[in-house]
């Protein structure tokens, strides 16, 4: 078998190969790092490379793999750079950051390194998970594998190139309004975002705290929920998460959607929307009646507020949770003459311009005269729409939308023009303010062959929904999607 | 919705920002913009909130209040800018 295949495997297809002894955990880590060095110049998905650590966990790996080992035993997986694995750098892509090393691990980390997989590099982001093109990340754009012109989607577009471009086998990302579904969209990749409290945040650098989730890149939906699996569950050091049982999930990955109630939002299919991306979900929507799903045309009624709530909640969090980057206990520390100063000087240079712009934004909106007009409003938007969620979801078990109004879009269309920038979130951040599950399916490739993703969304605590009805989606359209990529 | 130099001015001084004048001309137009967008939650004035507790289901979860060694203080210590002994060193907070 040459090297080219071994970055072209699923993770069960990679866990196979392994426990049959066909090939070593070293040979599969040495591919994918031969991989990085051949494309990586180009994509930039990661800021660090593990090579020799890598190298050595795969020789740890290869001591213990038996043929009923954890599937994921010597698999090479990336970590967005926004999430603590101890002893390795987490910059968040901010220069304020830019010699941080972690100190602990952060709970999903803890818990998939009970596999033993192999922790290949860290990757690419949007400063602090700003972003939805990796543009503001002040070590380079990400560019995405289908078309180097083109965004990798963000904040997680490292994560998602990455697994997209052969470099891993599977991903950590996180998602406050977008961040993991719209990079999988853009990539050609699966991207989950699970239910708000399903899984720790202890240990990913916050952004929006009541919003902020793990999620996991792969290339398939039973790749997705194998490692999901792993980390799922209530974590006593995040005290958001809830004490349900995790389900099995490998048992709800069925061919089939037989008896599945599915929604179709008609807020989610407005003007703004690529034609090519309306046909493509339009297609998906189909082949779920196909495959035996009632699909049913619904209304979310308060979803046009999704993207204005997110943009006063988030804001105000974030000009919280990065008040602690001031220059005194870690990172960039510019010395004033006073402690005060030291803060200014510290943050002005620290941060990148959409770190600063949210700051402000946030400090505005929570500031004395200005909170009931705006933070209180975006709160009780946020519950009318978590209401028209709960209200749908006694009706269906899914809802079916684009993940994003747009395939990639080129490097630097955006950039100018925040505000358009943040509407590449609209089909997104809905679930965030709602706390519901979603997962990004590759659903097609348009003309010019940049993928589109479907989005599926379950109540609260659903994911299995997720699976399933993700699973029986890409086994029934069975895509072969592959960047070509110079090497 | 646009907002003042002056409020920039306030907001960053608040936020523990600098800019220079051209970055706050800049942001005021793009603050502006932004909020002038988030302005359209005005429509939802006087809707009654639905209280749906479903996602939170109504519990607050406490842990017992344990001391538990989870790193040990010289990987901290180690990466502050300014130290002497086990402490952090900073300027004097009142002049």
């Amino acid at each position: 078998m040459n090297k080219m295949n071994l970055n072209e495997l699923t993770v069960k297809e990679a866990a196979r190969k392994l426990q049959s002894k066909e090939i070593s955990a070293v040979e599969l880590t040495q591919a994918h790092l031969d991989r990085i060095k051949k494309v990586d110049g180009d994509v930039h998905a990661f800021l660090y490379v593990a090579e020799k650590e890598a190298i050595a966990q795969a020789e740890e790996a290869d001591k213990i793999i038996t043929d009923n080992i954890s599937p994921l035993t010597g698999i090479p997986y990336a970590v967005k750079d926004n999430i603590l694995v101890k002893g390795y750098q987490a910059t968040a892509a901010s220069k304020i950051l830019e010699n941080y090393k972690a100190t602990y691990d952060a709970t999903a980390i803890k818990r998939i390194k009970t596999s033993s997989p192999v922790m290949i590099g860290k990757t690419n982001l949007d400063e602090f998970a700003m972003g939805g093109s990796t543009e503001n990340s002040p070590y380079g754009v990400t560019k995405n594998p289908y078309d180097l012109t083109r965004v990798s989607g963000g904040s997680s577009g490292g994560s998602a190139a990455a697994v997209a471009a052969g470099e891993a086998l599977f991903a950590f990302g996180t998602d406050t309004g977008g961040s993991v579904r719209q990079p999988a969209s853009f990539c050609g990749v699966v991207g989950l975002k699970p239910t708000y409290g399903r899984v720790s945040r202890y240990g990913l650098m916050a952004m929006g705290s009541s919003l902020d989730q793990l999620g996991v890149f792969a290339r398939t939906v039973e790749d997705t929920a194998m490692v999901f699996q792993q980390v799922a569950g209530p974590d006593e050091y995040d005290t958001t998460t809830l004490p349900k049982p995790v389900p099995e999930y490998s048992t709800f990955l069925k061919d089939d959607v037989k008896g599945m109630k599915v929604g179709v939002p008609k807020e989610y299919f407005g003007e703004g929307m690529d034609p090519e991306v309306r046909e493509i979900i339009n297609n998906a929507i189909k082949k779920f009646e196909e495959l035996g799903a009632t699909v049913e045309e619904m209304s979310l009624p308060h979803a046009e507020y999704s993207l204005a709530a997110y943009y006063i909640i988030m804001p105000v969090e974030v000009s919280a949770n990065l008040s602690r980057y001031d220059g005194v206990r870690y990172g960039l520390s510019i010395p004033g003459k006073s402690l005060e100063e030291t803060y200014y000087n510290s943050r002005s240079d620290g941060f990148g311009k959409e770190a600063k712009r949210r700051i402000m934004i946030g400090t505005y909106a929570s500031s004395a005269g200005y909170f009931d007009a705006y933070y209180k409003k975006a709160k009780l938007a946020q519950d009318l729409i978590r209401h028209d969620f709960n209200e749908a979801f006694k009706k269906y078990d899914i809802l079916l939308t684009a993940t994003a109004p747009t395939p990639a879009f080129k490097i630097g269309e955006k950039s100018a023009d925040p505000l358009s920038m943040y509407l590449a979130d609209i089909y997104t951040v809905g679930l965030n303010i709602a706390g519901v599950p979603g997962i990004s399916v590759p659903a097609g490739i348009t003309k010019a062959g940049l993928p589109v993703g479907l989005q599926i969304i379950a109540p609260h605590f659903k994911e299995e929904n997720l699976f399933w009805a993700g699973h029986a989606f890409e086994q029934s359209l069975n895509l072969k999607l592959k960047p070509q990529l110079a090497e | 919705m646009s907002i003042s130099i002056e409020e920039v001015d306030r907001i960053a001084k608040l936020s523990r920002l600098k800019f220079t004048d051209d970055e706050k001309q800049k942001l005021q137009s793009e603050m502006s913009d932004i909020l002038g967008y988030v302005d359209q939650l005005k429509k939802i004035e006087g809707k009654i909130p639905s209280l749906d507790m479903s996602q939170q289901d109504g519990i607050n979860l406490m842990r017992d209040d344990v001391v538990e060694i989870t790193s040990e203080p010289e990987e901290f210590l180690h990466q502050a800018p300014g130290r002497e002994g086990n402490y952090i060193k900073v300027k004097s907070v009142l002049e």
